[in-house]
Formats: C-alpha cells, sequence, structure tokens
C-alpha cells in the first residue's frame, strides 16, 4: 500500500483525536500485518468502495476505549455503557470521513459506508493487493490503534481513464 | 463546554428548536450538548433519513442538523425530500465527509450550509446565526461568557 494512500489517514486521525482529547497525540510504530487481523479491544470497522477500496478498523484496549469515550462525551461513562462502543464508531467514522476527503482532493471518488461494530477477534488475512498497515497513536488516554487495509480499484481507474481518452 | 451568548427566534424570544440527525447517538448527544451551550432546544432526533422526515413533519424544528453517511436513506437526499415538501426548511449538513462534491450536492439540494466533524461549538454557533439571519437573534449576553 502507497504512503500516499496513509498520510491522510493519519493527519485525519492525528487531528481528530487532538481535538476529541485537548491533547497532542504522538504517532508511534507503523507497522505492515500479514497476519489475519486480532481485534485488541472496543473495534469499529468503515467500508470504502471506489476508486479506492477497502476497510479501517479503529481498535481500543478496553480501559483506552472508556477513557477516550469519556473524555469526548464530557463525563465518566462505564465501560458496559453503549455510548463507549459509539464514540469508537463516530471516532472511527470522523478519521476516515476527513481522510476521504483529504484524498477526493487529489481526483480520488469514494462512497464511505457507515460505521459498524467489529466484533469479530479475528479479521480476514490481509492479501498482496490489500496489505494492512497498523499504526499506534499514543494519546493521553492511552494507544489507539489504527488497521488500514486498501487497494486502488484497477477496474475503475481503466473504465475513467477510457471515458477520458487518456 | 464554553458558554454562547443564547440564539432565539426573532418572532417570539423562544428558544430555537433542533431537529438532530446522525446514525450515531453519540454524534446526536455531542451536537445536543452544543445546542444547549447556546440557548436552543432539541425539538426531535433522527437515526437515519426516512425518521428524520417523518420528525420534521411532527415536530417542524427552525433548524435541522443533518448527517450525510446514514444507513436507509442519506442525509442528502433527506433534506431534498424535506426542502420539497417544506421550501423554507433550514438545514445544515454535518457530516465528516466534508469534500466539495458532496458539499455541492448537498447545497444544490436545498441545504443552506456544511459543517465538518469534528464539529467545532464555536464554528457551528456562527453557522446558526447565519443560516438563521434575520429569524434569529442573539440575546443580551447578560451571564454568558461568550
Amino acid at each position: 500500500m502507497k504512503m500516499e494512500l496513509i498520510q491522510p489517514f493519519i493527519n485525519a486521525a492525528d487531528a481528530v483525536l487532538a481535538q476529541g482529547l485537548h491533547s497532542p497525540t504522538t504517532i508511534g510504530n507503523l507497522t505492515m500485518e500479514e497476519e489475519a487481523y486480532r481485534r485488541k479491544g472496543v473495534a469499529a470497522l468503515v467500508a470504502v468502495t471506489g476508486d479506492i477500496e477497502g476497510r479501517m478498523i479503529v481498535d481500543l484496549d478496553p480501559q483506552t476505549a472508556v477513557k477516550v469515550a469519556s473524555h469526548f462525551a464530557g463525563s465518566e461513562l462505564p465501560e458496559s455503557d453503549t455510548l463507549v462502543r459509539e464514540t469508537v464508531c463516530e471516532l472511527a467514522n470522523q478519521v476516515v470521513g476527513n481522510a476521504i476527503t483529504a484524498l477526493n482532493d487529489q481526483g480520488f471518488h469514494f462512497r464511505v459506508h457507515p460505521p459498524e461494530l467489529h466484533t469479530s477477534d479475528q479479521g480476514g488475512r490481509s492479501s498482496e493487493d490489500t496489505e494492512a498497515v497498523v499504526i499506534c497513536f499514543e494519546t493521553s488516554s492511552g494507544a489507539v490503534f489504527m488497521n488500514i487495509a486498501l487497494r486502488y480499484n484497477l477496474r475503475r481507474q481503466a473504465d475513467r481513464a477510457a471515458r477520458s481518452g487518456t | 463546554m464554553e458558554q454562547f451568548a443564547a440564539i432565539k427566534r426573532s418572532k417570539d424570544g423562544q428558544p430555537v428548536r433542533y431537529l438532530v440527525v446522525d446514525d450515531s447517538v453519540f454524534a446526536r448527544k455531542n451536537l445536543a450538548r452544543m445546542i444547549e451551550t447556546f440557548g436552543g432546544q432539541i425539538a426531535g432526533e433522527a437515526g437515519d433519513g426516512m425518521t428524520a422526515i417523518s420528525e420534521y413533519d411532527r415536530t417542524n424544528p427552525d433548524i435541522v442538523l443533518m448527517d450525510i453517511t446514514m444507513p436507509q436513506m442519506e442525509g442528502i437526499e433527506a433534506a431534498e425530500k424535506i426542502v420539497l415538501s417544506h421550501p423554507d426548511a433550514r438545514i445544515v449538513m454535518v457530516s465528516s465527509v466534508g469534500y466539495q462534491e458532496n458539499i455541492v450536492a448537498a447545497l444544490q439540494r436545498g441545504a443552506r450550509h456544511f459543517v465538518q466533524k469534528p464539529v467545532k461549538a464555536e464554528v457551528l454557533y456562527e453557522v446558526i446565526k447565519y443560516v438563521l439571519g434575520e429569524d434569529g437573534a442573539v440575546a443580551n449576553a447578560a451571564g454568558a461568557g461568550a
């Protein structure tokens, strides 16, 4: 996966987390994940279709999820609260939305799907054309993991090139 | 959260009534908290475009805050349907997907403005004042720390 696809997601997550938590984040390790995705705690998945397709998962261990959600909500939430999971979904939605906005400015066209709670412990394996990148953001509330697996939709690109005669 | 000088309806001095439409409960609560700091009142809530249309008919709000990406019916389509039957409806799109095509599509179908998520209260406040125009009045800021 090319860095030009990843960078808007990093920028968006950095901005959304910093604004919501009222403190700066530190971008930690960036790793490629070849094995099947293993959920760490409360995770939300947003699917993207269009010129680039795939999915992005935001994943937080349960304690961090509670701290982040409480910060965003402005009051202490219990771990069992639905609002904790809702907040992680909305966090994923905002990161993808802002990243897609930046990528759209570069000429890519997408459709963003509503976020879903990712409940299975394990996800699909990455493949050669949809390798996953995992980025860890260190925040004042704990580590927030972002797992991105995207690939260029070559058929759509070819169709558009044919239509424009290039 | 910061407190703003209350925005009231010019015609009767009553709080501005809002319909908040978002599939995320978190996002709705967050907007509701901001509306409270603007001195507004929640007239209704909806989690998808279909419900937004029926809630608009039921509550007749002064302002609609409408998400775009939602299940069943997306916000732009719902905005268009509401404006078709209520041409004076004031709809502000509130979405994380803020690219130009989306904004233009929303405005062409009747939305009055667009605010990108994450929402900053001060930005939303200014947009609300702008969209209400002469139908809104900022109350004297006695006791408010705007």
